[in-house]
């Protein structure tokens, strides 16, 4: 594991890469973006596992993004995700539409090692006529019984905020069990943490179930408060103001560079020397 | 007993829905995000019965989930899940739910969030009730620009069941999949046949007599007043905090 700082760690993503990143509520790495944005990221391929919120929406209003493929962008009690809203209706950035569990679907397929993975309902949405990659089979086992099939979805790399890893590179996740698969099917994953700890977070058997093995980790950085404005399980809450000028801010191109200038980028002292 | 709030007035409506007694038992009742009156009424459910599970998802109580944010469909695809609620940007005179957005896919005239776990949730849980405060022409709408979710599927299709009931800011309608149409079966105070009529874009029945959705009992209002409001509190906070100020008392309990 490679210990690196934030901005290192999101240096270590390339123009065109498929990311994959949780929703708000779910360890979101918002740090993470903030740092892509400094980077002046371009054509990013975004995937929400299985929802996306801030991170997607900034990245999206930064210019960072050729296409999202998600279940959902939206801002949830703060409503709806403006720079996301706007990049669709003026056809900017490639939407590829989902379902929730396919999404998880998809992810676990690659986890897994196996081509495509089969999965009920669906069938009767719009959602697979703009698919062409989702197809629909006679089920095997079964006469007269269609069911949609899915490709196996290996993203380039995900990326996520977790509460601690140790020096290993293992990463504690809690009950955030879609994190592991999305590592698990990620080439590569690159995590931000709160805090490392001495100890083996393995070896602890309270501990070890709500573990990332550090086989999939490629690089951590220490990220202090790295999920706001996102809560992370008991260490913050969510900061629901920030959100609100977030989703205040971003209703216009001009409020969207001021929420840059104010939340994003460094101070224009730092950004001349 | 002050007098009913409109929110309390649908989530007891949508409490006697959970409840039906024509309908196959509810164990299981799962609520997705931002959905705090159908929140209330699963818990309110809860209290009248004793005996209801209710999960939400993607909260910090109250969310049993312990394999992530998948598990939700898993237990809804190995049929655990009785009951589910879901709304849309657009809802049809057939059920359909729109949670795309409007023009050109994949909304060129207006983008709504997406289509969440709809696409899914729709034909596996046994039993839906949709839920949208806003009723007027453009979410109630003759045919959905877009299906996310369809109100009924051809013989063949695996499907565990459909919508029972629609339930607006305005109306409580139930739903026939055989027929695919609605019917109008109450009115929410302040409301007549003429102004649901007005802010319906699609056709639909009537029930005769059309009643008046009925206020919830004096015991349930306790319920929702104490015990209800107590347990939506550190889910949603500022829904609570609106509707019930004096439940930061019940927040110890």
């Amino acid at each position: 594991m490679r210990l690196l700082d934030l901005d290192r760690l999101a240096a270590l993503v390339p123009a065109g890469a498929t990311l994959a990143i949780p929703p708000d509520n779910s360890a979101t790495c918002a740090a993470f973006a903030r740092a892509l944005v400094r980077q002046g990221m371009r054509d990013l391929r975004l995937i929400g596992v299985p929802v996306s919120g801030y991170a997607t929406d900034l990245l999206i209003g930064a210019g960072c993004v050729a296409e999202v493929q998600s279940s959902a962008v939206s801002l949830d009690e703060a409503g709806p995700a403006p720079c996301f809203t706007r990049a669709v209706k003026a056809g900017t950035i490639r939407m590829l539409d989902a379902t929730c569990p396919a999404m998880h679907a998809m992810l676990e397929a690659a986890a897994k090692g196996i081509p495509f993975i089969p999965i009920r309902g669906i069938l009767g949405s719009d959602l697979l006529a703009h698919r062409p990659d989702w197809r629909v089979i006679d089920n095997p086992f079964a006469a007269g019984d269609p069911i949609v099939v899915l490709p196996a979805l290996a993203p380039d790399f995900a990326a996520f905020h977790a509460a601690t890893a140790d020096r290993e590179g293992n990463v504690w996740v809690g009950r955030h069990r879609e994190l592991a698969v999305m590592a698990h099917a990620a080439r590569r994953t690159l995590v931000t943490v709160e805090r490392i700890v001495e100890r083996s977070l393995i070896e602890d058997e309270q501990l070890a179930p709500g573990v990332i093995t550090a086989a999939y980790v490629e690089a951590v950085a220490v990220a202090e408060q790295g999920a706001r404005p996102s809560g992370l399980l008991d260490e913050y809450p969510d900061d629901a103001e920030h959100f609100l000028e977030y989703a205040r801010l971003a209703r216009s191109e001009e409020g969207f560079r001021a929420y840059l200038a104010r939340h994003v980028l460094p101070p224009p002292a730092a950004a001349a020397e | 007993m002050s007098e009913v709030l409109p929110e309390e007035r649908l989530i007891g409506a949508i409490a006697r829905l959970i409840l039906d007694p024509s309908r196959p038992r509810a164990r299981h009742v799962a609520i997705g995000a931002a959905s705090p009156i159908p929140s209330a009424a699963a818990y309110l459910a809860r209290e009248i019965t004793g005996d209801l599970r209710v999960s939400v998802l993607y909260k910090r109580r109250g969310n049993p989930f312990t394999d992530g944010t998948g598990e939700l469909f898993d237990l809804a695809a190995q049929g655990r899940i009785d009951l589910f609620f879901l709304g849309g940007g657009e809802i049809d005179g057939a059920a359909n739910i729109n949670l795309i957005g409007i023009g050109e896919w994949p909304g060129r005239t207006a983008r709504f969030p997406g289509s969440f776990g709809s696409a899914f949730m729709y034909l596996l849980v046994p039993r839906t009730i949709l839920f949208r405060l806003e009723h007027s022409p453009r979410v109630l709408v003759r045919r959905v620009a877009h299906v996310s979710a369809p109100g009924t599927s051809p013989p063949g299709h695996f499907r565990r069941g459909h919508a029972e009931a629609l339930v607006t800011g305005r109306a409580v309608f139930a739903f026939s999949p055989e027929r695919a149409r609605f019917t109008l079966v109450s009115v929410h105070p302040g409301e007549s046949r003429e102004s649901v009529r007005a802010a319906t874009g699609f056709d639909y029945d009537i029930a005769e007599p059309l009643s008046e959705t009925p206020a919830p009992p004096a015991r349930e209002l306790a319920l929702l007043r104490g015990p209800v409001a107590a347990a939506m509190v550190p889910t949603y906070p500022a829904f609570a905090a609106r509707l019930w100020p004096a439940a930061p008392i019940a927040r110890s309990a």
